[in-house]
C-alpha cells in the first residue's frame, strides 16, 4: 500500500503554492465502524480532484468532516496551508469551502435569487440585500456561464438547473473550494457533460473542485487527480492521465473485477407480459405513465432507461400491483391481471410475478425486522411458513438460512436485524426472497443502488441467470451502464411516455441520452451520428 | 453509519428500564426530602403497603389487573404504528357492554354468562375503537385526535345513559342496578377457599387470571401469527406492507379493534369483579396510565406485566403512604407516579446512547482480546 501513497501533485504546480486542502491523519469512528482510518489527502489549488470508492468506503464521512458536519476523532485540516478548526458548516464557509449535496437543499417555492441569499440576506430589510445580490448573481452567471434566470421559481426548474442553483449558492458565499457529492446521480448524460463543462470553467477561474463519485467514467472524463478509498482507508492517489478505469476499480474493490458483464445470446420465447396502453396516475391525479405499450418475453431482459422521475418508478409499481392503473390492460401469461381492479400484489405474486422494488428501505424490507422476518415479507401467508394458525419460526429460519447460503448473504444469521446488514447484503436477501420463488416474471428496480461493486457483479450474474433459465425480466435502472450491460432490449422513458425501443446490441450512450431527454429516436440517432 | 452492535435483550429490557426507574426514585427521594420527610421511611411504608401483608398484595394485584388490560390494549395498537389515546373511553364503553349483558341476560348460567360478558366487553370496546380506526384507515383522520374526542363522547354518553336510562327508579346516584350476585366474578380469596387455602379478602378476582391469559394470547398473536406479522409490518413500514400485499387500512382497523376489545376487558375487573354495578367514571384514568405501562414495558406482554405490577404497587403503596404520613398528600403520590412515567416513558432514551457506547466499547475490547 505504501508505494501507492505518494502525494498527488497539482497540474504544473511547483509545490511553492500550498495545497487548497490538506487533511492529515483524519480518523473517525461510529461505534464499531471505523469510517475513516487516518486519512491523508492533498488537493492542489486550481484542480479538479476526484474521490472514488464503493458505498461505505468513507468518502461522504470524510467530506462531512471537511464541511463540519462531523468532528474528526483525530487529525488536522489545513486550508491554503493554514490549520483550520472546522466545527460547523459556518466555519467551512468562512474558510471558503462550499458543498453541493447529493440531495439539494433548496426551497422549491422560492425563486433562484431568494434561495441564493437564504441565510445571508444581510440585514432585517430584504430590499437592499436583494438588489446587491442580483448584481452579484449576474456577475457570477456571466463569469461561469451558468445560464440561470434569477427570478425563476426553483421548483419549476429541471434537476440539472437546480444543481446549478446549488453551485451558485456556494459561489455566492465566496467558495474557493467546491465539494460535489455524487452530483450526476440525477442527471442525464448530457446534463452531466454540461456540469463538467461548468466545473472546467470554475477550474480555469482558479477554483478548486472536489468531486465525490462512484462512477469511474466521470473520474476519467473530468478530473486531474484521483484518490481512491476502500473500507475507510485512503488506498491510492493517482494522476488521472496515468491511470485506467480497470486499475481504479481494482483499487476500489481490492481485487480484480469484471467491468463488463459476460453474457450469452438471449433466447426469447413466448410473451409473458403484455402491457397495452397503460396509464398510471398518482393519488392527486397527476398522470405519470402515459399510454405505455410493450411486451416482455420469456428468456429476455427488457431494460427501461430514463432519468429518475420520468414515470419508470410508477410503471414498475403498477406492474407490481402497488399502484392501480387508470387506463389500459396488463396481460400475464394470456390472462388479464390489470392491477387495481381486484388485483393486488398478493394476487400477482401467486400468479408468478416477483418484484424487487426500487427503494430497498422504503419498500422492499422492514429494517426494524430480523432477517428471517424480512425474508418472508410478501410471502407471509404461504402455507409452508405456517403451523396451524401460527407462524413456524423454525421453518422460516431454515428457509432464511437456505436463502443466505444460496445468495451468499453475510453474516448468515437469520436472527440479526435487517438494518445491521450492509446494503449489498440486504439487497441480496431481497433478491433471494424473490428469485427463489421461481417466478415467471421478475420485476426489478435499481437492483444495485447502494450496493458495493463485489455484490453488483453477483447480482447482475443472478439476474442474467434468471433470463437464461427462461424467465422474463423487466429491469428499471437510472444507471445507464447497468441498463446497457444487462438488457437485451432497451425501452426509453421520458415524461411518462415510452419514446422508443433500442436493441441493446446497437445501443450507444449518446443516442440513449438524447432519447432520455425526450428527443425522438430517429432524430436522436441522426444527431448522435453528427 | 449506524451502530452495528445490537444491545443484548437483557440490557434493552432489563438494565435500561431499571436505570430509568432508579432515576425516578432518586428525584422522588429529593422531593420527599424537600418537604422534610425521610425518603427511606417513605420507601419502607410504600413497599410494606404494597407487599407487606396478604391483603396489600391482593390490592396491588387488583390494580395491576387494570393496568395489564389497558397496557396490552395500547401496545397492540402501537405495534400497528397507532397511538391509541382512547383506551380510557373504550374501557368505559366496554363497561356498558358488560353491564347490559349482566342485567338483561341474567337468566344465563354463570359459565355461559362468563363467556358472554367477555364477548360483550370485547365487542363494545372494539366497536368504540372501530369508528376512529375506520376514519384513520379510510379517511386519514389522525387516530390521536379522534380517540381523544371519542373519550369525551364516551364520557358524555355514559353520563346520559347512567342518569336517564340505566339508573334504577328511585335511586339518587348515577349508577346502574346491581348485578346478580351469582353472576359476578369470584374473588381470588374465595377461589382459594374452594381448595382449602385461607387468604385475606381483597378485591382481587378471577379477572387477574384472565389478564395473564391475555398477556400470553397477545404475545402469541403479535409475534406468532401472520396477522400479528402484518400488523407489525404496517406499523414499521406501511409502504413495505403495501408491497407485501398487506393492505394497511385493514390491519389498522384490526389492530384498533383488538386494542379496544382489550381495553373493554378492564370492565370485567371493575364492573363484574369489584363494583358489581356500572359506576360513573369507573375507568378513573387507568386507560391513560396504560399508555405509560405499555411504553415502559416496551409494548411486550411480559414487560407490560412487570410495569403493570410496578404501577399497581405505586397505586396501593401510594394510598397507604398518604394514609400513614399526612404531610405526603395524595397529590404527592401523584407526583411520584408522574416522575416514574416521565423517566420511564418520556425520557426513555436518556441513558440509551451512553449505555450503547459503553457496551460497544466493552465488546470491542473483548473482541480484540479474543483476537489476540
Amino acid at each position: 500500500m505504501s508505494d501507492t501513497m505518494h502525494a498527488a501533485h497539482g497540474t504544473g504546480a511547483t509545490g511553492t503554492v500550498p495545497p487548497a486542502i490538506e487533511l492529515r491523519g483524519i480518523d473517525k469512528r461510529f461505534g464499531a465502524v471505523h469510517a475513516n482510518n487516518s486519512i491523508d489527502l492533498k488537493v492542489e489549488k486550481g484542480t479538479i480532484h476526484g474521490i472514488v470508492g464503493e458505498n461505505g468506503a468513507g468518502k461522504s464521512t470524510l467530506m462531512s468532516i471537511l464541511y463540519g458536519f462531523y468532528q474528526a476523532d483525530a487529525g488536522t485540516i489545513h486550508v491554503d496551508g493554514k490549520l483550520c478548526d472546522i466545527k460547523g458548516s459556518e466555519d467551512a464557509i468562512a474558510v471558503g469551502i462550499g458543498m453541493v449535496h447529493q440531495h439539494f437543499m433548496l426551497v422549491e417555492t422560492f425563486s433562484v435569487l431568494e434561495n441564493v441569499i437564504l441565510g445571508v440576506e444581510g440585514g432585517a430589510v430584504l430590499r437592499e440585500g436583494v438588489d446587491k445580490a442580483r448584481e452579484e448573481l449576474r456577475r457570477l452567471e456571466r463569469e461561469y456561464s451558468l445560464d440561470i434566470d434569477p427570478d425563476a421559481v426553483v421548483g419549476e426548474l429541471s434537476v440539472g438547473l437546480q444543481q446549478r442553483v446549488e453551485i451558485l449558492k456556494a459561489l455566492y458565499r465566496g467558495a474557493e473550494i467546491l465539494i460535489l457529492d455524487e452530483p450526476t446521480g440525477v442527471l442525464t448524460p448530457q446534463e452531466a457533460d454540461h456540469l463538467f463543462r461548468i466545473l472546467e470553467t470554475l477550474k480555469q477561474q482558479g477554483k478548486t473542485v472536489v468531486l465525490i463519485t462512484h462512477k469511474l467514467r466521470e473520474i476519467m472524463a473530468a478530473t486531474d487527480n484521483v484518490s481512491v478509498m476502500r473500507q475507510g482507508e485512503m488506498v491510492a492517489h493517482r494522476h488521472t492521465a496515468e491511470t485506467s478505469p480497470q486499475e481504479l476499480s481494482e483499487l476500489m474493490v481490492g481485487r480484480k473485477v469484471l467491468l463488463r458483464l459476460e453474457k450469452g445470446e438471449a433466447n426469447p420465447r413466448d410473451t409473458i407480459l403484455q402491457v397495452e396502453n397503460l396509464c398510471v396516475e398518482t393519488t392527486t391525479g397527476v398522470r405519470k405513465v402515459k399510454n405505455a405499450s410493450f411486451y416482455v418475453r420469456a428468456g429476455e431482459i427488457v431494460g427501461i432507461a430514463g432519468v429518475s422521475g420520468n414515470g419508470q418508478s410508477e410503471l414498475l409499481e403498477a406492474l407490481g400491483g402497488i399502484r392501480s392503473v387508470s387506463e389500459g390492460r396488463v396481460i400475464l401469461n394470456g390472462q388479464d391481471v390489470t392491477p387495481g381492479r381486484g388485483v393486488g400484489p398478493a394476487e400477482l405474486r401467486q400468479r408468478g410475478v416477483a418484484h424487487v422494488p426500487e427503494d430497498r428501505h422504503r419498500m422492499a424490507m422492514v429494517t426494524a425486522f430480523s432477517a428471517e422476518e424480512a425474508a418472508i415479507l410478501g410471502y407471509q401467508d404461504d402455507k409452508a411458513y405456517q403451523k396451524g394458525s401460527l407462524l413456524d419460526w423454525g421453518k422460516i429460519a431454515d428457509a432464511t438460512r437456505h436463502m443466505m447460503d444460496e445468495f451468499d448473504v453475510r453474516p448468515a444469521d437469520p436472527h440479526l436485524k435487517a438494518a445491521n446488514f450492509s446494503g449489498g447484503n440486504q439487497q441480496k436477501l431481497v433478491l433471494a426472497r424473490e428469485i427463489m420463488r421461481d417466478p415467471d416474471l421478475l420485476l426489478v428496480g435499481q437492483p444495485t443502488r447502494g450496493v458495493d461493486i463485489g455484490a453488483i457483479e453477483f447480482i447482475h450474474k443472478r439476474i442474467v441467470a434468471m433470463r437464461d433459465a427462461g424467465k422474463a425480466v423487466l429491469l428499471v435502472s437510472v444507471e445507464l451502464d447497468e441498463i446497457m450491460s444487462l438488457s437485451d432490449r432497451i425501452l426509453v422513458m421520458c415524461d411518462g411516455y415510452i419514446i422508443g425501443e433500442v436493441n441493446a446490441a446497437d445501443a450507444n450512450e449518446r443516442v440513449l441520452g438524447l432519447m432520455m431527454a425526450g428527443v425522438d429516436p430517429k432524430q436522436a440517432e441522426a444527431e448522435a451520428g453528427k | 453509519m449506524s451502530d452495528t452492535i445490537q444491545l443484548p435483550r437483557w440490557i434493552d429490557v432489563g438494565v435500561l428500564p431499571l436505570m430509568n426507574l432508579m432515576l425516578a426514585f432518586l428525584i422522588s427521594g429529593l422531593v420527599v426530602m424537600a418537604i422534610g420527610e425521610d425518603p427511606s421511611e417513605v420507601v419502607r411504608i410504600m413497599l410494606y403497603g404494597a407487599f407487606g401483608y396478604e391483603e396489600a398484595v391482593g390490592y396491588t394485584l387488583y390494580y395491576t389487573t387494570n393496568f395489564i388490560f389497558t397496557g396490552l390494549a395500547f401496545a397492540v395498537a402501537f405495534h400497528a404504528g397507532l397511538f391509541n389515546i382512547g383506551v380510557e373511553g373504550q374501557a368505559y364503553i366496554g363497561g356498558l357492554g358488560v353491564t347490559l349483558a349482566a342485567l338483561y341476560l341474567n337468566w344465563l348460567p354463570f359459565p355461559v354468562m362468563l363467556v358472554v360478558s367477555i364477548l360483550a366487553a370485547a365487542i363494545f370496546g372494539a366497536a368504540w375503537a372501530y369508528i376512529p380506526a375506520y376514519l384513520q384507515a379510510r379517511r386519514g383522520s389522525h387516530v390521536v385526535i379522534t380517540t381523544i374526542m371519542f373519550n369525551f363522547i364516551a364520557s358524555s354518553l355514559m353520563v346520559y345513559l347512567l342518569v336517564n336510562v340505566l339508573r334504577p327508579q328511585g335511586s339518587m346516584t348515577p349508577e346502574s342496578a346491581a348485578i346478580d350476585e351469582n353472576l359476578t366474578l369470584p374473588y381470588i380469596h374465595n377461589m382459594a377457599a374452594w381448595f382449602g387455602i385461607d387468604m385475606a379478602s381483597s378485591p382481587l378476582n378471577f379477572s387477574f387470571v384472565y389478564a395473564i391469559a391475555c398477556c400470553v394470547l397477545v404475545w402469541l398473536f403479535i409475534w406468532h401469527t401472520r396477522w400479528g406479522y402484518a400488523i407489525r409490518t404496517v406499523g414499521a413500514n406501511a409502504a413495505a406492507a403495501t408491497f407485501a400485499g398487506i393492505e394497511p387500512g385493514r390491519y389498522i382497523i384490526l389492530a384498533m379493534m383488538i386494542s379496544g376489545g382489550l381495553a373493554g376487558f378492564m370492565a370485567l375487573n371493575e364492573v363484574m369483579g369489584v363494583q358489581h354495578r356500572l359506576l360513573i367514571d369507573f375507568t378513573a384514568g387507568y386507560g391513560f396510565v396504560g399508555i405509560a405501562v405499555a411504553l415502559m414495558g416496551r409494548n411486550h406482554p411480559f414487560g407490560i406485566f412487570l410495569s403493570a405490577l410496578l404501577f399497581g404497587m405505586l397505586y396501593q403503596g401510594g394510598a397507604e403512604l398518604s394514609f400513614e404520613i399526612p404531610t405526603i398528600t395524595n397529590d404527592m403520590v401523584v407526583v411520584i407516579q408522574g416522575l416514574v412515567i416521565l423517566c420511564t416513558g418520556a425520557l426513555e432514551h436518556m441513558f440509551r446512547p451512553r449505555v450503547t457506547q459503553m457496551y460497544t466499547a466493552w465488546r470491542l475490547r473483548q473482541r480484540a482480546q479474543e483476537a489476540a
